[in-house]
């Protein structure tokens, strides 16, 4: 064999590998979707049913077990609370990147010290506040709470992205006799525009599968997605076929972003800054 | 918790300009800031201030009545309470383990997919899919359709009826982490591996470096700043995990997978101790704050914060 | 592209968003919202809400069902800070008590005594009288419970072995020696090892009383380290670990009653309920196989425990006519009808109706078991169960608000002993501390 071919069948092989690792390495969920799609009884054998005939009725029982309402609660407290984190975080970001304020890294420091908080640790006094503020089970508790939880994130990120414009252009715009607003608009937002989608995407990602909170502040009336799940913690009566159509179905909507959005979740998450 | 912000004061250049505008001026450039900085204060500090107060109090929620001051009784309790150490420590363990095992993996799979090949962009997309999908949901599955000491597909494949989440408890809680990590992981260090200047990898193939030779001296200094970014990220995720163990374990057998987070929603929601369950809070939050420091400082190195401020 | 499709989504998140309203679904108007914990029975009943709704125009039901220790960590945390997030809450006749003495419920027996046919002297009176307070009762029963013992008879035939009629513990571990099957996937007996006070510690409780051992003597001094309790909780961390299921040390009554049903035990110890499932042609594959015969015993002439799932209204609920309509109608007599016709008469709530006992078409269904359950709650009280007095009420628990916290406590560490992490000594030691903890602050306020 030449070198030719040989590094041809090692490139072919590794390829082949690199195939055979994603498959193993998703295996987990390509069963769920499988699963999702079996009867019960179909769904614990063993050894496990690879042929079987599909069924939709799943996905129904899940809708019946009132599963919308939850969906619309994750949708809407991601929504709201991604939108309030750009109009607050914006601004942020850009008063400390473009048009810094005295010790910036101060205050980027006290941001990012918040993140690290254990979420823990203060859940007994959000209950009561949530309880005295008639916020307990009230998708508003948890908005508030999201965008408290993603803004220190946010803010770093868009200000990764804000530093990325090029000071030539800013004063370019100045010479120029822009005004602020303009500036903002006509130079500025179009650079950072793909950021901020960026940290948009990771914040609605980030909230969607928020667990902790939505499981000690929501009962009936805010609950999200994955309050929805815990109903399936014991194995009672092994309802694994519902379950995987649950779990399904509850991803799905962030799976779906996502997948669409992946250039942009690598660009935020790698926060422009490190280029 | 501000006491972490002057610790990382880096060397700025600029501050004679900023201090000698008019008053007016800075408070013009502040006031973009103010939003979000007063709705953090209010938000994470009030509760974590309530948290102090309540520290102090011997106070069970299901007994009416009992609250009252006990001076730093708590503490003492939770220091000498053997869980809590245990606690602790998976709690590190997790992190430490999954962090670095994440990565790893993470780094293996991103250098598989920084070259072309037939349907990339699918495996991809499939790569990073775990990290879509909710947690909860990831953790039920593998609590189930994975572990299940019946009809779990682990028993399956290696055959033998382990019942992994009672034998094994930590490590099945683990590798529910980290398959939901690594992608992340993955994504991060794949950018990094992208970003590096084509030329410079050319010249070294050209000088006949070996491939190990040009992954250790270029390819892994360049991806130092990924990397850093990635294990702290992870980290102050993976930290708080309580998703996997309140899904999958609910922190035992025993204590077995207990970890703080876990521990002290025990001790809030199943004991009613909110006096004890409070004291670890702000146990952990000093812990916390003191790595918090630490990670800050690299952090600001690494990004160069100061560039900021010009 | 890229950009429209994301416009796209957050449109279409928006649309779906619309639906939600003012953000809190089903806020305004009157909305029910019922916490409950979601065995079988409540399922049931939750599926046939839609009958209530239809009969009550205006009021709508809205349910939280979570598994029994997620359902009691919410609820009472709902309960004890009034956080009013729930209008109806299950809880058992533990709380019961307790928390009528702290005015977190509303008093029921207006509404009791105020609804003609509703006839609350129908209750099992052992049953009726551990929910009550000051002789009202501040919740109702939805069902009610001992304990007793399955068998598979077709096994106990193959084998050639007879069950007697009042078992003792060691004829139990015996049978379970001998059917213990690896190879064909029956293990000799289920038991209950998963944490939580109402999960292995109420079986094991049990077992516990008719050793002869208590939590704590006259004088709350803790006694988990007594000969007597570390003999029972040797035999029963050996039996589950020898010749009990695979997954021990995770399994509760949900999955245990799914491996019964699954003809992978040869016996069961639990809650009497466990029969209607047991029987039930669509989810059993043992249905008209098993005998029901009295909890084991061994130092006792009786054993088992007393429990009961009812409803009570939080006193901070905001429609409580509204909220009793739908008590009234999930523990009175046509209710056991409705789930009889539509779901089946083995499906029906047991143990807590007397009316119930008498209906034709459920003595027809519940032969094998319907006396059995009965006998085993009437037999049910401390004097009978236990060897001596003990300072707290509750058979299976003991009836202090600490509970909840040193149940679970000691719970994990049965749950770690049958899993093997840690001997049965470790565990009782860690427990003695714990509950001499809970022991001393009693003595203090005597």
């Amino acid at each position: 064999m030449t070198t030719h071919t040989q590094r041809r069948f090692g490139r072919a092989s590794l390829t082949v590998v690199t195939w055979v690792i994603a498959i193993l390495f998703v295996f987990p969920l390509l069963w769920m979707i499988l699963t999702s799609f079996k009867q019960e009884a179909d769904a614990y054998t063993d050894p496990p049913k690879l042929a079987f005939g599909p069924t939709l009725s799943q996905f129904a029982s899940i809708l019946d077990r009132g599963f919308l309402p939850y969906l619309a609660n994750s949708a809407f407290v991601t929504v709201v609370s991604t939108l309030i984190v750009l109009l607050v975080g914006v601004p942020a970001a850009y008063a400390l990147s473009l048009a810094p304020v005295p010790k910036t890294s101060n205050v980027l420091g006290f941001f990012l010290s918040t993140k690290m908080l254990p979420i823990v640790a203060a859940i007994i006094p959000l209950y009561v506040i949530s309880q005295k503020t008639q916020l307990l089970d009230n998708v508003w508790a948890l908005i508030i709470l999201y965008t408290a939880m993603n803004l220190p994130l946010a803010i770093w990120m868009m200000r990764s992205f804000f530093l990325e414009v090029p000071t030539e252009m800013i004063e370019a715009g100045r010479v120029d006799g822009a005004k602020l607003p303009l500036l903002l608009s006509r130079v500025i937002l179009p650079v950072v525009a793909p950021g901020i989608a960026a940290t948009a995407l990771i914040c609605v990602i980030f909230s969607w599968t928020e667990f902790f909170y939505a499981v000690n502040l929501t009962a009936a009336r805010a609950g999200t997605v994955p309050v929805f799940l815990v109903g399936f913690i014991t194995s009672e009566g092994l309802y694994w076929a519902q379950l995987s159509a649950a779990a399904l179905l509850a991803s799905l909507p962030v799976m779906i972003v996502g997948w669409i959005a992946q250039n942009h979740l690598v660009r935020g998450l790698s926060m422009g800054a490190v280029k | 918790m501000t006491a972490v912000a002057p610790s990382l004061q880096t060397g700025r250049t600029s501050r004679t300009r900023t201090t000698a505008k008019p008053k007016g001026a800075a408070w013009a450039r502040r006031a973009p800031l103010l939003p979000a900085l007063l709705f953090t204060i209010v938000v994470t500090q009030i509760p974590f201030i309530v948290t102090v107060v309540y520290s102090f109090q011997s106070w069970n929620l299901v007994r009416p009545g009992s609250s009252h001051f006990v001076g730093v009784q708590n503490y003492v309790d939770v220091f000498t309470d053997s869980q809590f150490r245990v606690a602790l420590l998976n709690t590190v363990l997790i992190t430490v383990v999954c962090v670095l095992i994440a990565l790893l993996l993470g780094l293996g799979l991103a250098i598989l997919l920084d070259r072309k090949f037939l349907g990339r962009g699918v495996v991809r997309t499939l790569l990073i899919t775990p990290f879509l999908i909710l947690p909860a949901a990831g953790a039920l599955l593998w609590k189930t359709t994975m572990f299940d000491p019946t009809y779990g597909l682990l028993n399956f494949v290696f055959g033998g009826d382990t019942d992994w989440l009672s034998e094994f408890p930590l490590s099945s809680v683990m590798v529910q982490i980290i398959w939901q990590w690594t992608p992340f992981m993955m994504l991060l260090l794949l950018a990094g591996l992208q970003s590096q200047p084509k030329d410079v990898l050319e010249a070294a193939s050209v000088d006949g470096a070996g491939r190990w030779r040009t992954f250790a001296s270029i390819t892994l200094p360049h991806l130092s700043r990924y990397i850093q970014l990635s294990v702290l990220l992870g980290a102050i995720y993976i930290v708080n995990s309580f998703d996997a163990i309140f899904l999958m374990t609910q922190g035992g057998p025993g204590t077995a997978s207990t970890n703080l987070p876990y521990y002290i929603y025990q001790r809030a929601f199943q004991g009613f101790d909110v006096g004890q369950s409070s004291a670890m809070g702000v146990i952990v939050v000093i812990m916390t704050l003191i790595v918090a420091t630490f990670a800050l400082r690299l952090m600001f190195r690494t990004f160069d914060v100061s560039r900021g401020v010009k | 592209m890229g950009k429209r499709l994301a416009l796209l989504a957050v449109a279409a998140l928006l649309t779906l968003t619309g639906c939600a309203g003012a953000g809190a679904i089903g806020a305004g108007g009157r909305t029910l919202v019922i916490a409950i914990v979601s065995n079988p029975q409540m399922n049931d009943a939750v599926a046939l809400s839609d009958q209530f709704e239809a009969a009550n125009p205006g009021v709508k039901l809205k349910f939280v069902s979570l598994p029994e220790n997620e359902a009691r960590a919410k609820i009472t945390a709902s309960t004890a800070t009034q956080g009013g997030e729930f209008d109806v809450v299950m809880i058992s006749n533990y709380e019961t008590p307790q928390w009528a003495a702290n005015g977190w419920l509303e008093n029921l027996q207006p509404y009791v005594d105020g609804t003609p046919g509703y006839d609350p002297n129908d209750f099992v009176p052992s049953i009726r009288d551990s929910l009550s307070y000051q002789g009202s009762m501040y919740a109702v029963p939805f069902y009610g419970e001992s304990s007793f013992l399955a068998y598979r008879k077709d096994l106990f035939e193959k084998a050639g072995l007879t069950m007697p009629a009042h078992p003792t513990w060691q004829q139990i571990a015996d049978f379970a020696a001998k059917l213990d099957d690896k190879n064909a996937g029956v293990s000799g007996i289920c038991l209950r090892g998963k944490p939580g006070w109402g999960e292995n510690l109420a079986p094991f409780d049990t077992v516990a009383n008719t050793f002869g051992a208590s939590w704590f003597d006259q004088n709350w001094n803790a006694q988990l380290t007594s000969p007597q309790f570390k003999a029972a909780a040797n035999f029963y961390v050996n039996l589950v670990r020898q010749h009990g299921e695979v997954g021990a040390s995770s399994a509760g009554f949900s999955e245990c009653g799914t491996r019964y049903a699954q003809g992978q035990a040869a016996m069961w110890y639990d809650s009497t309920v466990m029969a209607g499932t047991n029987e039930d042609p669509s989810s059993s594959e043992v249905v008209g196989k098993s005998g029901y015969v009295a909890a084991p015993v061994e130092q006792t002439k009786a054993s088992g425990w007393l429990y009961t799932w009812s409803l009570a209204i939080p006193k901070v609920a905001k429609d409580k006519q509204a909220a009793w309509s739908f008590l009234n109608w999930m523990t009175d007599k046509e209710f056991v009808q409705l789930v009889g016709k539509t779901d089946g008469w083995n499906a029906v709530p047991p143990g807590c109706r007397l009316s119930t006992y008498r209906i034709p078409e459920y003595q027809q269904a519940a032969k094998a078991y319907a006396q059995p359950t009965l006998d085993s709650i009437d037999a049910a009280q401390s004097a009978n169960v236990r060897v001596q007095p003990v300072p707290y009420s509750g058979i299976q628990f003991v009836g202090i608000p600490e509970f909840q916290d040193l149940g679970t406590r000691v719970s994990q560490e049965l749950s770690a002993a049958i899993a093997g992490q840690i001997s049965v000594d470790e565990a009782l030691d860690q427990s003695q501390k714990y509950a001499q903890t809970v022991g001393d602050s009693y003595r203090e306020t005597k």
